[in-house]
């Protein structure tokens, strides 16, 4: 059994209980033992002062892609979930476009055995909707489930048959998890590689209307009402997509959704210069989509910030904007861009950036943790929300470099992970 | 570095980041070089002892030996690398293939290439001056400095024209380029074609959309025909080549309608009977074959200036 733990003099912010107050945490047998003042903790637990900093349940990414198994050259699990700690993640639900996909439960199983072996972040894998990914025949949910996995979603290939993805919400509800949809009308967007908008047109680069994602957001939405079963929308990107949602929260739907760093940072502005770092799909759109996601974050359209990291290697970055692979890194810049981007300029508190990437991330794919209430996991983070830092991918714990903020000064970094009562990731010299 | 390098910079890579002024200094340059062309030993020592490799990854008649004909006429010594045949065909990235062109030691690489941007992507890797001679649907500067000449030369100015470019602008290169440059220099730009093959926004650059051909005809001192770039149009943009020719081809009939004079610019290759009709690319108005003239001139021009020729330059002078 782990050392036990005690966290002393942070400002505890526990989004689960609305809790927001200085007092200790006491982590023993890979739990919480209690929260409160004065803890003393038994002879022998490791005292951490936390004076200044912000102790929290550990940050959720319900959205990333460890490239483990297939392209291993890109990303493991074992360096993606370290990658992880090092942002604050206890947990990171990872992407079935993997090669084998995670359309088995051999291949579920793999993952989670690799995630043990890591020891680092926790890793929840993700089945497919369709075996193969290929939008024809669904998988074995059941299986899937039963080897492991906490949702299903054909991420990158959107699932085109409303058949499919009709059965496959009605299918869903049978073992309570959620659909996942990258949505993207691909008929529209094919051989796009960046918005649809000035900037395309000046650039000379095939679009990709905003109108791609929101037909196909509005389809699982209606699909959604049709089956009452769960979607949960991948990346939004646009204003329309935001506005969708809106109502369809109203109306009492089960739609969630979740929005990306870089969608809330950046504008298609970033592709000048044909700047492959900047390619990603979605694309990222127009000042006016940024400025919706901020309000739908704020307002509770949107649930949850995911980071969708996508590491690829820097010599597949460095070539033609038409040929470079789509995405980029997420994990170990996330919170910091929340927090420069989101809480400094006061769109919303830190209390609320921490209910959507770690509490809220846990309710809607029903994982452990995302409290600190007596009992739960002790998956915690020591967040110093203050501190200014410069982004060097060459530090990256990931495999990968991959990024547009490369450079850029933010505010808010983890110093501490702590994963089953275990520190999993410390900050060196801070 | 001399004035003229550093007042055109590194490369061209598009007519967008060019001034006026550096606009007007090329055209100034190339109407000097129009003469070397003219005589009966078509050479001066500009570029004597420069290198330059004409990187084409894609098909090119005109551009590719309009280019050639102007770095010999300037005395470079030139190599042309084609994707087949090349180590592309193997699958060299571009990077690779410039980088280890530029370890043979070159002055300069014009390169055409299928994808937007690939001209500034190899400008910020490799030490050479770049000249863009056409990126996907990105720029073809000089195209459109060509047609800048041309329309000099016919109206004696640029300034107060109108120029309607008509046709494929979704795919067109050449259409961006002529946009920025005729904007720079004061012209009067509108676009007219289908709505399917016009890009989004394009009215944002300071051009009107004229949807209808013949309006375009009335409202225009000149038109710009682009080629339908038929091998673009998987995409299934327009119904068919014999509608286009009806609704946006430019007739004889059409023209002669519109009861004026029209300056007809097309930067090839045409597709007689579909964008264009014959009698009108080989009749009076037509100013075609005058372009591919001064695609040399222009293509002289650039090359000296970017490798640091003074914009004074004199009859058989050199640097």
């Amino acid at each position: 059994m782990s050392q036990p733990i005690l966290i002393r003099g942070g400002r505890v912010i526990d989004p689960s209980r609305r809790a927001d107050d200085v007092a200790d945490v006491y982590l023993a047998e890979g739990k919480v033992a209690s929260v409160g003042r004065n803890i003393t903790g038994e002879d022998g637990c490791r005292v951490i002062e936390a004076r200044g900093r912000v102790v929290t349940p550990g940050l959720i990414d319900l959205h990333v892609h460890l490239r483990e198994p297939g392209f291993e050259d890109l990303e493991t699990i074992a360096t993606g979930a370290m990658a992880a700690a090092a942002g604050g993640f206890t947990a990171v639900c990872a992407m079935p476009n993997t090669d084998p996909p995670l359309d088995n439960q051999g291949a579920v199983g793999f993952v989670i055995s690799q995630a043990q072996k890591a020891q680092k972040a926790r890793v929840y894998p993700i089945g497919t909707i369709s075996v193969g990914q290929k939008g024809e025949s669904l998988s074995e949910f059941g299986e899937l489930v039963g080897a492991g996995a906490v949702a299903v979603s054909d991420d990158g290939k959107p699932v085109m048959s409303s058949h499919l993805m009709r059965t496959a919400l009605e299918y869903a509800r049978t073992f309570g998890i959620p659909v996942a949809d990258h949505c993207e009308e691909i008929t529209l967007a094919a051989g796009g590689a960046m918005h649809e908008g000035l900037v395309s047109t000046r650039l000379g680069l095939k679009g990709i209307p905003a109108a791609a994602e929101e037909i196909h957001v509005a389809r699982d939405i209606i699909l959604s009402g049709l089956t009452g079963g769960h979607i949960h929308l991948c990346h939004m990107s646009t204003r329309g997509s935001a506005e969708m949602i809106r109502r369809a929260k109203h109306e009492g739907l089960r739609v969630t959704a979740e929005v990306t760093p870089h969608h809330f940072t950046l504008t298609h502005e970033a592709c000048e210069g044909y700047n492959t770092n900047a390619k990603m799909n979605p694309p990222l759109r127009e000042p006016e989509d940024v400025e919706a996601l901020r309000m739908a974050l704020k307002d509770g359209t949107v649930d949850v910030i995911a980071t969708d990291h996508a590491p690829h290697h820097y010599d597949a970055k460095e070539r033609e904007f038409d040929d470079a692979p789509n995405g980029i890194l997420g994990l170990e810049t996330a919170f910091a861009l929340a927090v420069t981007e989101l809480v400094r300029p006061g769109i919303i508190t830190l209390p609320d950036l921490l209910y959507r990437m770690s509490t809220r991330p846990a309710q809607l794919f029903a994982l452990p943790g995302g409290t600190l209430a007596v009992g739960a996991p002790a998956d915690v983070t020591i967040l110093d929300p203050d501190a200014e830092w410069t982004v060097d991918p060459t530090r990256f714990f990931s495999k990968s470099r991959n990024t547009p903020f490369a450079g850029r000064k933010l505010h808010g970094r983890a110093d501490l992970t702590i994963v089953r009562g275990r520190v999993v990731f410390e900050r060196g010299n801070r | 570095m001399t004035p003229a390098a550093a007042a055109l910079g590194k490369d061209l890579l598009g007519l967008e980041n060019l001034t006026r002024e550096q606009i007007q200094l090329i055209l100034g340059t190339a109407e000097r070089f129009k003469e070397v062309s003219e005589r009966p030993i078509k050479k001066v020592p500009a570029l004597r002892g420069k290198t330059i490799v004409n990187l084409f990854f894609e098909a090119s008649t005109r551009t590719r030996i309009s280019f050639e004909f102007a770095e010999k006429r300037l005395s470079a010594d030139t190599v042309n690398v084609g994707s087949s045949g090349s180590s592309v065909a193997k699958g060299e990235t571009l990077v690779d293939t410039a980088r280890n062109l530029e370890a043979m030691r070159i002055d300069m690489v014009v390169i055409r290439h299928g994808a937007s941007g690939s001209a500034e992507f190899l400008s910020r890797r490799i030490r050479s001056n770049v000249v863009n001679a056409g990126d996907g649907k990105h720029e073809h500067p000089t195209q459109g400095l060509l047609d800048l000449l041309t329309l000099k030369d016919r109206f004696g100015k640029v300034e107060g024209l109108k120029v309607a470019i008509c046709g494929d602008v979704l795919h067109s290169r050449v259409a961006r380029s002529n946009i920025w440059g005729l904007k720079k220099l004061g012209a009067e730009v509108a676009v007219c074609g289908p709505a399917s093959l016009l890009p989004s926004g394009i009215a944002a650059l300071g051009v009107e959309v004229i949807p209808r051909i013949d309006d375009a005809i009335a409202w225009a001192d000149a038109l710009n025909v682009l080629r339908l770039q038929l091998e673009r149009m998987t995409g299934g943009f327009i119904p068919s080549l014999r509608e286009y020719n009806r609704v946006f081809g430019v007739t004889r009939e059409r023209l002669e309608r519109a009861g004026k004079d029209l300056v007809i610019m097309h930067p090839g290759p045409m597709n007689r009977g579909v964008e264009i009709d014959s009698d009108v690319a080989d009749g009076p108005h037509s100013v075609i074959l005058p372009q591919v003239t001064n695609g040399v001139a222009v293509r002289m021009a650039v090359l000296y200036l970017l490798a640091g020729g003074s914009p004074d330059w004199q009859q058989g002078g050199g640097e």
